[in-house]
């Protein structure tokens, strides 16, 4: 019987490897990963473009005599050497003895000004909003310091030596290279549990499936639907791997190479595709027994959304302990089966015992066989009770769901 | 006289199915959806080679209990055997089944859609390609082997799947209203087709709503009414639950014969019509040569299975039978 099982679950395995992959729909899939990448990149240099144009603040310099031009002087001077942004310093006045300066009637006339220096070198004024005052005080002081100095080329050269890293910055690297893989595990994930479940309703629309539960075990075709994705998901990563192969070798230096994982790279793929077959495997068979639930496309939409929105919490969680190793809340991400994929992947990334992900990955697939088996169950009990009556039922309660959702 | 659910057999005839070998058998059968109960004690007997009708009106519990018999789905209760397997599931291989609501995959070519029908139940790809071919020139559809199924006409199309329900030669068939939709040419073909299948030795099953295929093809019935199966046996066994009809022509208007008229007969025309008495047609002769009623023509007509289902099922069923709408979806929506 098992074999007969494995007989059917090919056959529509390959049935819908085939439809997928001969489909406009895998070009968009192989397409993408290159869509977030080009609209974040693009968006990124606007907005950091806009945030230039925008953000090009001025501080004006009213101050005694030359003072104001010593200011400007010293500015010029230190600015390579200070942390983050250094406004322009412009003059605005040279103030006679005796004579003051209306800073607040400057800013109000705009011109650029976001802040403006007044009194004197000794004992400077910064007039400005809160928050211009609160990051200019002290590099104003500084500046007026070193307008006071009687030398001003005291500064000695600093002779580097460079390392290729460090432990902070590997450590950094790692943490890069662990979110990347969560996002990238996610992604994937979601994607093709939302290609299954949308396969599966199309066959329900195509009155298919009532031929194929005639003829073939109900789980034979659950497990075949979940394993022609995951076939499906590996032509995709291998497509992608060899598009960022070819991208690397002609641009290497453009491309950003993400740190080596801790457990290193091979070790860190073959992890990454298990744990990504068991998150699939988790999350297909969620979506494919809420597709055996419903018969139309606006029900799907309806019933998978709390999924995915938990899938988002999940992955959020997985997240957010990523930063935090040894605490309870990586434990909780770690043992959480729905989790553990996301946050044993970022492990791999981040520490290099092979062991715990063996204890994981029997843990992950003692869940992924019980969710898959209750799955098929519920998908069985579910999928053809499409009779007048089924269907009068379902509508009921389903009809009463989308009244409230609409409400 | 109608017969109490749950008994078994249910007729009288069925105690002759009970005793020949049966390809499907079924007691008690209820399945219920969520509080309906859309199938209630359902008892059926096909004898293997026979062809057998399940007679009702639409939403009477046809597909649903084709369905159990198939394992689509579990009864709540009862038992059923299929080809001599409390599962059904476990002979798939030997079964064929063409739903009402007939699908295909619109990109497949229709020699692959028969080559993938056949894959399910067991025949090897490279086997079911060929046999594909090889059923589509033998019914006339050679051109369109290459040809995708949304690019076939609807009639078309349900031929492939027809091609592809009969591909591995199974024991048993199973059509839910197979005739839905289907022009009278093709309603022909159909038929043939079903007739040289049980010619074959192959068991044949059918739901439908019209009565005149089920009178024309079935050896046995069961007609089905509010999940309940208030009948199932021999065609004949449900025509002869009605005396058959009497229509008399007489020259003389009026006379000493009419006393041998039953009290129900009624005069239409030239003709009187009534129920045949049950001392039968000799002593009805003698009495109404005797009373000189001079007898012009006289036939005795046995009551159409039409005439059976309402003495059966109750002329509300009759009614829903006869509004059923015959009208079905496209075929081939959606895609690949």
């Amino acid at each position: 019987m098992l074999a007969e099982k494995l007989r059917a679950a090919l056959v529509i395995a390959r049935r819908d490897f085939v439809a997928v992959i001969f489909s406009k729909t895998f070009i968009f899939f192989l397409l993408g990963p290159v869509f977030p990448i080009v609209v974040g990149g693009m968006a990124g240099n606007i907005g950091a473009q806009v945030q230039r144009d925008l953000d090009n603040p001025v501080v004006g310099v009213a101050l005694p005599a030359h003072e104001g031009d010593r200011m400007v002087r010293a500015r010029d001077a230190m600015a390579d050497r200070m942390a983050g942004p250094v406004p322009e310093f412009v003059v605005l006045e040279r103030l006679r003895a005796g004579e003051s300066y209306d800073a607040r009637a400057a800013l109000a006339r705009g011109g650029g000004i976001a802040a403006v220096v007044t009194g004197t070198l000794d004992a400077p004024v910064l007039t400005g909003t809160p928050e211009r005052l609160g990051s200019w005080r002290g590099m104003v002081s500084t500046f007026a310091a070193r307008a006071q100095s009687a030398s001003p080329g005291g500064f000695p050269d600093v002779a580097v030596d460079s390392v290729a890293t460090s432990v902070a910055q590997e450590r950094n690297g790692q943490v890069l290279t662990a979110q990347a893989a969560q996002v990238l595990l996610f992604l994937l994930v979601m994607l093709l549990a939302g290609m299954v479940l949308s396969n599966l309703v199309e066959e329900k629309g195509n009155k298919i499936i009532e031929v194929l539960a005639a003829a073939i075990p109900m789980d034979a075709l659950f497990l075949g639907k979940l394993f022609a994705m995951l076939a499906v998901s590996l032509v995709g990563i291998a497509v992608w791997g060899m598009g960022y192969g070819v991208v690397v070798l002609l641009g290497a230096k453009a491309v950003p190479v993400l740190a080596a994982p801790a457990v290193g790279w091979p070790a860190f793929l073959i992890l990454g595709f298990l744990y990504f077959a068991m998150a699939y495997l988790l999350l297909g068979s969620l979506f494919l027994s809420i597709g055996g639930m419903a018969s139309t496309v606006r029900e799907v939409q309806t019933l998978s959304m709390p999924v995915t929105m938990t899938q988002l919490m999940v992955f959020f969680f997985a997240s957010y302990a990523l930063a935090r190793p040894g605490t309870w809340i990586e434990t909780a991400s770690l043992v959480f089966p729905v989790s553990s994929p996301f946050a044993m992947l970022a492990r791999a990334a981040q520490a290099p015992e092979l062991w715990p992900h063996a204890v994981a990955l029997v843990w992950q697939a003692g869940w992924v066989l019980l969710i898959v088996r209750l799955g098929a169950q519920l998908f069985r009990r579910t999928v053809m009770k499409s009779g007048a009556a089924g269907g009068r039922a379902r509508r009921g309660w389903l009809a009463a769901l989308l009244r409230r959702r609409t409400a | 006289m109608k017969m109490q659910l749950g008994e078994w057999p249910v007729s009288g005839n069925a105690v002759d199915a009970a005793h020949a070998e049966l390809a499907i058998e079924a007691r008690g059968l209820v399945k219920r959806f969520d509080g309906f109960t859309a199938v209630d004690g359902v008892d059926i007997a096909v004898p293997k080679g026979s062809i057998y009708g399940i007679l009702g009106p639409n939403g009477a519990g046809k597909t649903t209990t084709l369905r159990m018999l198939l394992g689509i789905i579990d009864p709540d209760s009862g038992y059923r055997r299929v080809l001599g397997h409390e599962r059904p599931t476990e002979v798939a291989r030997r079964i064929g089944y063409l739903p009402e609501e007939r699908g295909l995959y619109p990109a497949m070519k229709a020699y692959e859609a028969i080559a993938f029908l056949a894959a399910l139940r067991g025949v090897p790809l490279k086997v079911g390609r060929r046999r594909g071919r090889e059923l589509l020139e033998a019914h006339g559809l050679g051109y369109a082997a290459d040809r995708q199924i949304r690019q076939l006409s609807k009639g078309m199309a349900q031929q492939v799947q027809l091609l592809g329900t009969l591909v591995h030669e199974p024991d048993l068939v199973v059509f839910d209203e197979p005739f839905s939709g289907l022009d009278a040419l093709n309603q022909g073909k159909l038929e043939r087709t079903i007739r040289e299948l049980a010619a074959r030795g192959t068991t044949v099953i059918f739901s439908t709503h019209v009565i005149a295929h089920a009178e024309r093809l079935c050896d046995q019935i069961a007609i089905i009414a509010g999940g309940k199966v208030p009948f199932a046996g021999p065609v004949d066994a449900a025509r002869d639950r009605l005396r058959p009809q009497v229509r008399l022509e007489t020259r003389s208007p009026d006379g000493p014969w009419r006393a041998a008229l039953p009290a129900d007969a009624r005069h239409e025309g030239a003709f009187w019509h009534f129920t045949l008495p049950e001392s039968g047609v000799e002593p009805l002769l003698r009495a109404l040569i005797e009373g000189q009623a001079g007898i012009l023509s006289l036939s005795i007509e046995r009551p159409g299975l039409h005439d059976a289902f309402v003495a059966i099922a109750g002329e509300a069923a009759a009614r829903a039978l006869e509004e059923a709408p015959t009208e079905e979806e496209p075929a081939g929506k959606g895609r690949r």
